[in-house]
């Protein structure tokens, strides 16, 4: 155990997923029937109202890792409100929030720690790469920087620049939110795994 | 028990992992461990010229971003044996200043949330937005600047824009009584920074702490005073000293020296004024310096050095370098060693925060949990600094 | 008379006559810079901190250069500070490529434990006496010294359209984009 630690800090932590079941015709058809459908008016107000709660109260992460970190504070500052967004409330802990916001470059050893991270947020999570660097390694091409945090989180939108504005993380808050009310939100936006396996 | 204070906290300023030793509520060791933002900008720089790596620099201490370039730029200079024109180092002197204002304004909005003052965190970021506002204004960008050149400046002074530092200077001492109203007397700030997290003076100079921290200790050392720069022997201002070490001296010494900033860049637009809205804002040795446009579109040398410093870089002598400033958290050096081509063959950065952390568990040794959180934001790191 | 860098030479020179101790000179060697052999690096650091003249109360930095073509190949630098002097002065040290390894100077000046941890991260310098020599900036499970010129930079090629030649190609809806015409306003 000591040594898997120490051998390879990119290991997946909690148990590993179980071998996915051959996908069969009923099982395909019904996947993609409720990817994309639902199917009473029922239904669907109730997934309107789920996911305008979910928009309009996105509690991130404080998740702030370097300069991009400054920008993002700065959104809670009185000039660039976020508040005005629903969220203004930075959870410490990730178990209570639904938004990490990855502001600012991730060097290798902070990688293992990132990813421990996105594993104890809850479902939904979302995923915004704050800055060039979370994005693809921006300035810094180099042995210690992870080139790209979606090489070990799945990433739901990038915000450029270096740092990027407070304004652009505002606008990439706001497109977060058009694709939140643009998916289906019993099953959230990424499609789960058939069996229970992977956190 | 041990207790990890791990790399995402809310109040460890950056990514910090702070390994506790407790009995109870008291610290009995504490163990810093850093290298979450390691980003090898050492390594990197020895690959890019020595402007290529100025962008860099505002990366480091990305709360004073060019208090680092103007680091860079005067080891830098100091290794080619140039000096940049006097209208440049009154530029560069009143943005450092500026730059100083702003990084203790964050230092306090965020070392007061820490404590517990929501209020000040809000008052000084407002600060700081005004200070952004005139980066913006001069250099293009609100945060990662790379103003300064080696040889003087990316460019002049923008229309309009000494008067807004001027609305800017004027307004800024009624904000900091506003903080001092807030904070000073308040006995709950009392409570939490009196007696805590106390470095005394000759700790302090063991452990090679430098600027504020080294300062509330009783120390008299600021390199702007005994080795000048820029020249700042030419401008009149006060060097704030603590006497016993604890959180609140640290805490009047950068609101003094908010204060003192305020009053150099007051006398740095002055002598703008003087010295006329345009003009030099670069030396005029094209060995070393980019010409200025307007010549490249006319003179042929000018143009061959212009490609040349370009494409190439320019050809420092074979040696060595070393130069510091008083950033705001400290002296921030840079150590270059040169072996004749474009890119530096080694560059090292002596960091004031990775020095000043080490005093961390001298700090709170015997002391209880909340004090650690007192001895880091009195402390004030920045973890872009400390890793590189 | 205010304290000189040759003074500072000719003091170590006179305390330590035995000890080889050498002006580093070049053109554009700016701090005066001295070379003293490895393994008395430690008394010459208590001398230097506590004699009354000389007072170099304060290690400003510890790090170490490669300079891979020539060997011996690494080279300790440290760099001292007097307050009450005023004064910068700087001492070198050479090392031998295999086992690098030099006395720490932590005893006299607490403050060179994480500098002499760091140069141990980047380049492998062993510390003998330091008493905590691990890694410090990269992870503990690292490989190799990054800061040595042998090591590589690390540099990855950022996959573009014209070097990844079996890509998944776009979806069909963004090909079908029309480029909008764009106005330059004159300058």
């Amino acid at each position: 155990m000591a040594d898997e630690k120490h051998d390879n800090p990119f290991r997946v932590l909690g148990q590993p997923a179980p071998a996915a079941a051959p996908p069969d015709d009923e099982h395909a058809i019904r996947e993609e029937l409720e990817r994309g459908v639902l199917f009473t008016s029922v239904e669907r107000m109730l997934g309107w109202a789920v996911n305008q709660a979910r928009v309009n109260a996105i509690w991130p992460l404080g998740f702030g890792l370097a300069c991009c970190a400054i920008e993002m504070m700065s959104i809670l500052g009185p000039r660039f409100d976020v508040s005005r967004f629903g969220a203004e409330v930075m959870r410490s802990s990730p178990r209570q929030a639904d938004l990490m916001i990855v502001a600012g470059r991730v060097s290798l050893k902070m990688a293992p720690v990132l990813r421990q991270l996105y594993d104890q947020m809850p479902d939904p999570k979302w995923v915004i790469s704050m800055g060039a660097c979370a994005s693809c390694g921006g300035v810094f091409n180099n042995y210690a920087i992870l080139q790209g945090v979606d090489k070990i989180v799945p990433v739901d939108v990038y915000v450029p620049g270096c740092p990027p504005r407070p304004e652009t993380l505002l606008h990439g808050v706001m497109k977060l939110q058009e694709k939140i009310l643009a998916s289906k939100p019993e099953l959230g936006p990424r499609p789960r795994a058939r069996k229970r396996g992977v956190a | 028990m041990t207790l990890n204070m791990g790399p995402q906290h809310p109040s460890t300023h950056g990514v910090l992992r702070v390994v506790l030793e407790l009995d109870g509520e008291t610290v009995l060791r504490a163990k810093p461990i850093i290298g979450y933002l390691h980003t090898g900008m050492e390594k990197q720089a020895e690959y890019k010229t020595y402007t290529q790596s100025i962008p860099q620099t505002d990366r480091m201490d990305y709360l004073s971003p060019m208090s680092n370039n103007l680091a860079l730029c005067l080891a830098a200079e100091r290794l080619l044996g140039i000096e940049a024109p006097p209208r440049a180092q009154a530029i560069r002197v009143l943005m450092t200043e500026l730059t100083r204002i702003s990084a203790h304004c964050v230092w306090l909005g965020t070392h007061a949330l820490d404590i517990g003052a929501m209020t000040v965190f809000f008052l000084s970021w407002r600060e700081r937005e005004k200070v952004l506002s005139l980066y913006d204004h001069i250099a293009g960008a609100r945060l990662t600047a790379s103003f300064v050149r080696v040889g003087g400046l990316a460019r002049d002074l923008p229309e309009g824009f000494l008067d807004r530092c001027q609305k800017f200077v004027d307004e800024l001492p009624g904000h900091v009584d506003e903080y001092e109203k807030l904070l000073t007397k308040n006995p709950i700030w009392l409570g939490r920074t009196q007696g805590v997290a106390l470095l005394t003076r000759e700790d302090a100079i063991a452990l090679g702490a430098t600027g504020p921290t080294l300062r509330a200790a009783g120390v008299n050392w600021d390199l702007r005073k005994a080795q000048p720069y820029c020249g700042y022997e030419t401008y009149e201002f006060d060097v704030p000293l603590g006497t016993k070490g604890d959180a609140y001296d640290r805490y009047t010494v950068r609101l003094q020296e908010i204060r003192q900033a305020n009053r150099i860049a007051r006398q740095a637009i002055q002598r703008l004024r003087e010295m006329g809205e345009k003009g030099e804002y670069r030396l005029r040795d094209y060995k070393y310096v980019l010409p200025p446009k307007e010549e490249v579109k006319h003179s042929m040398e000018a143009l061959i050095h212009h490609f040349k410093i370009v494409a190439h870089g320019f050809f420092p002598p074979v040696g060595e370098s070393y130069a510091a400033v008083e950033a705001p958290k400290g002296e921030l050096g840079f150590y270059f060693v040169s072996d004749g081509s474009p890119r530096p063959w080694r560059m090292k950065v002596r960091s004031p925060s990775f020095v000043n952390l080490q005093n961390l568990p001298t700090m709170i040794q015997g002391r209880l949990v909340a004090d650690v959180i007192t001895a880091i934001g009195s402390l004030d790191i920045v973890l872009g600094e400390i890793d590189r | 008379m205010p304290l000189t860098t040759e003074r500072v030479e000719e003091r170590l020179r006179e305390r330590f006559p035995d000890a080889s101790v050498r002006r580093q000179t070049g053109e554009a060697v700016r701090d005066h810079t001295v070379y003293v052999p490895a393994d008395r690096i430690a008394e010459i650091a208590t001398f230097l901190r506590d004699d009354p003249e000389l007072d170099f109360a304060m290690l400003s930095f510890v790090t170490a250069v490669d300079l891979l073509p020539r060997s011996p190949r690494f080279e300790v630098v440290y760099s001292l500070l007097s307050l009450s002097n005023n004064l910068r002065f700087t001492l070198k040290v050479v090392l031998n490529d295999e086992n690098p390894r030099v006395p720490t100077v932590t005893g006299v000046w607490p403050t060179a434990n994480w500098h002499e941890r760091e140069a141990y991260d980047f380049f492998g310098i062993e510390f003998t006496g330091h008493p905590d020599l691990t890694r410090i900036l990269l992870p503990d499970n690292w490989v190799g010294w990054p800061l040595r010129k042998d090591s590589p930079l690390g540099y990855q090629e950022v996959a573009f359209t014209h070097n990844t030649p079996n890509r998944v190609p776009p979806s069909p809806s963004l090909t079908k984009l029309k480029p909008k015409k764009v106005k330059y306003r004159a300058q």
